[in-house]
């Protein structure tokens, strides 16, 4: 097990390579320079700009340094936010997009389990397409228009919660942004339990579970779901690194200064080394997660070991 | 409880509520387009970081709540007879928030750090009116070469590479902020960190969290401080229009400063007073490229220039937030009086349109012998709402009119590397009030902002002729003559002028609507 972990670690050295290569000259394909104004700089100002940054050297120059860089986990200083480094600005978006997302993705698992089941147990009956509208609307309806609809209601006209800010990750300020975040999540959730608990409530397993008179409960939880849950695990992976490392829309609209931000404003910003800093951790976490999940799959399926 | 005791209670619960109220913090939430690039007031460039660095520090002038120059540090100047040499008498009790006096050398400090390459200052250019400024940026002269003194603790010299007249309100741009020296020294650049930072104006920085806000607070070793009433300022960055016209119906937001176009009838209706529009020393333009065959016969441009409804697009598309625009200076810009304007101002839009097929026909165009124009915007609604509607405009003179949208910085890099373009949007907000911060846009030698690639040596002559006259009635109207014939050859087609947009709310007292938009929060105050 050990064995096979640090050879899939191993194995994402390379990817990570690769990612960060092709991310690193494509940006540069972008016209236009990170010190391009609507005001135009000065050629002196610029040439000193550009050799603070390294970025007068030939590029197969500046590719290596940021390589080496890398190597050492320094992602270097931002273009844009030019008071810090990029790894600054990581250490303190990065938790609170961990935060917002690990909420909503316990929220997504629990309310989206809790429907699939409760639509699967339901099968064909006015329940079960109550839940299945739902979550058809919750995937349909984009989180830009959930969000603005959220507050104007629960915030503007009622006053029960705060419309925008972080404060710190106070309980109040998180609710909207969570609920926000997880909803198309629920809805994927729930579609995906529902199907698969459909299939494993007439499996054969679950059948002779019954017979051995266990409770319905029983049945249900420990012996339909276990299996069930499959599908949604191996979504989850990609989902979990997607909502882990932050939300745009989300963060704009709720002022909340997590990492999903930097994506837009690096890129927009020609910020190099942000869009490239981003790029590496989504990387990252998306191969932990894919590692997770396949880890989880041996727990959860006796068919599947890694030894 | 007997009655007295009762009332002895009650006063004693009123006086510690009252004592409660007095000792509560003032706290301002102030929505601010975006979070600063920096807060290095020499590396600065646009206007949401001048509104933080304008309460951070003072220079030696600053603005008073109706965007007028006042003293700063300097509580008086002179100005020798030929207009070159600035003489600034320092006041005695500026100090920076650790207790250091203020002095001139400070700003010498200051002057030469932006001045020196190094920096990389992206404004210098600001200041290049300063004698040998140019020379030593470009790194040809050495910062000591910069024609800046320190005659003593409270007493600064300026000399000028030429008479400039609006050289006061050149010095309260943000570039002009001074740095607390010892602090660059020892902290370089990261002297702008919360730990280290050293200001002197109104309040002092506490915090920067990108993307969350930049907290300052009062500093209590500005000269002026008593009359300063906010405790706390949160700048958060509003780059979401929407949501933060939502956060300000919350309450959560007392000012912004800006506001959706798309929901100004709205905004009219539901938030009365609170929603401001003000004019604003901007205007609104296309460029044209003059070395586009169709484009270089000033019959073509002037007929262009006419049929566009500048009264529909300013009302119908941004929805009276602009000003229909018949001149490149905005009215009521400082040292000018009123702009040229041009002559089909007051005419029908009816009789404008028929003129201009008479023009087009002139030149050999018209809907039978039809031509094609692209107009390049950068990615924004109401940039491509103006672009649509004034294609439609153009359509009827035979001008069959194709639009191409890119992202901000592809833009202005397709502007500034002189691509191959027809026509396209452009704006300028003025960084100082005069209209030389207009005109020297399409100077012949001007590479940066010269989109149209103009050239007219009679209209660089009368430029030069403005920039050595010291009588500013004069100066007014040798400017003018070259705006005349902007207006004739039309490098740029002005459009519409700018309107500043700000939601202000009942709560905040001392904000007043200025051309340049300017609101230092030392004069706001905000009641609970």
């Amino acid at each position: 097990m050990l064995r096979y972990v640090l050879g899939r670690l191993l194995g994402a050295i390379p990817t990570i390579f690769l990612i960060v290569t092709i991310s690193f000259f494509l940006i540069r394909i972008a016209p236009g320079g990170p010190f391009d104004l609507e005001r135009p700089l000065e050629a002196k100002v610029m040439e000193n700009l550009n050799k603070i940054y390294h970025l007068n050297e030939p590029l197969w120059n500046q590719y290596l340094l940021y390589l080496k860089s890398v190597a050492q986990l320094d992602f270097g200083p931002s273009f844009y936010f030019r008071d810090f480094t990029i790894n600054e600005l990581f250490a303190q978006s990065l938790p609170i997009s961990i935060q917002l997302g690990l909420s909503a993705l316990c929220l997504a698992l629990v309310a989206g389990g809790t429907m699939g089941v409760f639509a699967a147990l339901r099968q064909n009956q006015s329940a079960d397409y109550a839940v299945m509208a739902a979550a058809t609307l919750g995937v349909t309806v984009p989180n830009f228009v959930v969000a603005p609809i959220l507050t104007l209601i629960l915030g503007v006209w009622l006053g029960w919660l705060p419309v925008g800010g972080w404060n710190g990750g106070k309980f109040v300020n998180v609710i909207l942004p969570v609920v926000t975040l997880a909803l198309p999540q629920i809805a994927v959730v729930a579609r995906l339990t529902r199907g698969s608990m459909i299939e494993a409530l007439r499996s054969n397993h679950v059948r002779t579970a019954r017979a051995y008179g266990l409770t319905s409960f029983m049945v249900v939880v420990v012996h339909a779901l276990r299996g069930a849950i499959l599908p949604v695990v191996s979504y989850l992976g990609p989902a979990a690194a997607a909502l882990l490392t932050g939300s745009v829309v989300i963060e704009t609209i709720f002022g909340i200064p997590g990492i999903g931000r930097y994506f837009v404003q690096g890129a927009l910003n020609r910020d190099y080394t942000l869009v490239m800093g981003t790029v590496v951790v989504v990387a990252c976490f998306v191969i932990l997660f894919n590692l997770i999940v396949d880890l989880l799959y041996a727990l959860l399926d006796p068919r599947v070991r890694y030894d | 409880m007997s009655k007295s005791m009762r009332i002895t209670a009650l006063a004693a619960v009123l006086m510690a509520a009252t004592t409660l109220t007095a000792a509560a913090e003032v706290v301002y939430h102030r929505g601010n387009t975006a979070d600063p690039e920096t807060l290095d007031q020499h590396k600065t460039s646009t206007v949401y970081e001048s509104h933080i660095l304008r309460d951070l520090y003072e220079g030696l002038v600053a603005y008073s709540a109706a965007g007028k120059i006042i003293p700063g540090v300097a509580s008086d100047w002179s100005v020798s007879d030929d207009g070159k040499v600035y003489t600034f008498t320092l006041r005695d009790d500026a100090k920076w928030s650790n207790g250091d006096p203020v002095v001139a050398g400070d700003f010498v400090y200051s002057l030469h750090r932006i001045m020196n390459p190094e920096t990389g200052a992206k404004y210098a250019n600001v200041l290049y009116p300063i004698l040998n400024a140019e020379a030593v940026n470009k790194g040809d002269m050495k910062p000591e070469d910069l024609g800046v003194k320190a005659l003593d603790d409270h007493t600064l010299e300026i000399t000028l590479a030429s008479p400039t007249p609006y050289f006061i309100d050149l010095l309260g741009h943000q570039t002009g902020l001074p740095v607390h020296p010892a602090s660059v020294e020892k902290f370089g650049s990261d002297f702008v960190k919360a730990e280290n930072i050293v200001t002197n104006g109104p309040f002092t920085l506490a915090e920067f969290v990108p993307n969350a806000h930049v907290k300052a607070v009062k500093n209590p070793h500005f000269h002026d401080a008593d009359k300063v009433t906010i405790d706390t300022i949160y700048f958060h960055p509003t780059e979401d229009r929407g949501a933060a016209l939502r956060r300000f119906q919350a309450g959560e937001l007392h000012t912004n400063n800006d506001a959706p176009t798309e929901q100004v009838a709205f905004m009219r209706e539901n938030l009365g007073e609170q929603f401001r529009v003000a004019p604003y020393l901007g205007t609104y333009y296309y460029a044209l490229n003059h070395e586009d065959e169709a484009l270089s016969n000033p019959d073509v441009r002037q007929a262009l220039s006419m049929s566009i409804d500048r009264e529909f697009l300013a009302d119908e598309i941004w929805g009276s937030t602009m000003v229909a625009g018949y001149s490149f200076v905005p009215p009521g810009i400082g040292n000018y009086g009123d702009p040229a304007f041009a002559d089909y101002k007051d005419m029908s839009q009816i009789d404008r349109e028929e003129k201009a097929l008479e023009l087009l026909e002139n030149a050999g165009y018209g809907p039978d012998n039809p031509f094609q124009l692209t107009i390049n915007y950068n990615t924004s609604e109401n940039h491509k709402n103006t672009a649509v509607a004034v294609a439609d405009m153009w359509k009827p003179l035979g001008v069959d009119v194709s639009l191409v949208n890119t992202d901000t910085k592809t833009h202005y890099a397709m502007l500034r590397d002189r691509q191959d373009f027809d026509v396209a949007r452009a704006g300028w907000i003025g960084d100082y009030s005069d209209p030389q911060n207009f005109l020297f846009m399409v100077e012949s030698d001007n590479d940066g902002f010269n989109y149209a690639r103009y050239n007219n040596p009679e209209y660089d002559a009368l430029m030069d002729e403005a920039a050595v006259t010291v009588d500013l009635e004069k100066r007014a109207e040798v400017l003018k003559k070259a705006e005349e014939i902007f207006m004739r050859d039309l490098p740029f087609i002005p459009m519409m002028y700018y309107g500043s947009m700000n939601l202000v709310s009942d709560k905040v007292a001392g904000f007043e609507d200025n051309l340049l938009n300017i609101h230092p929060s030392r004069w706001m105050t905000i009641s609970e």
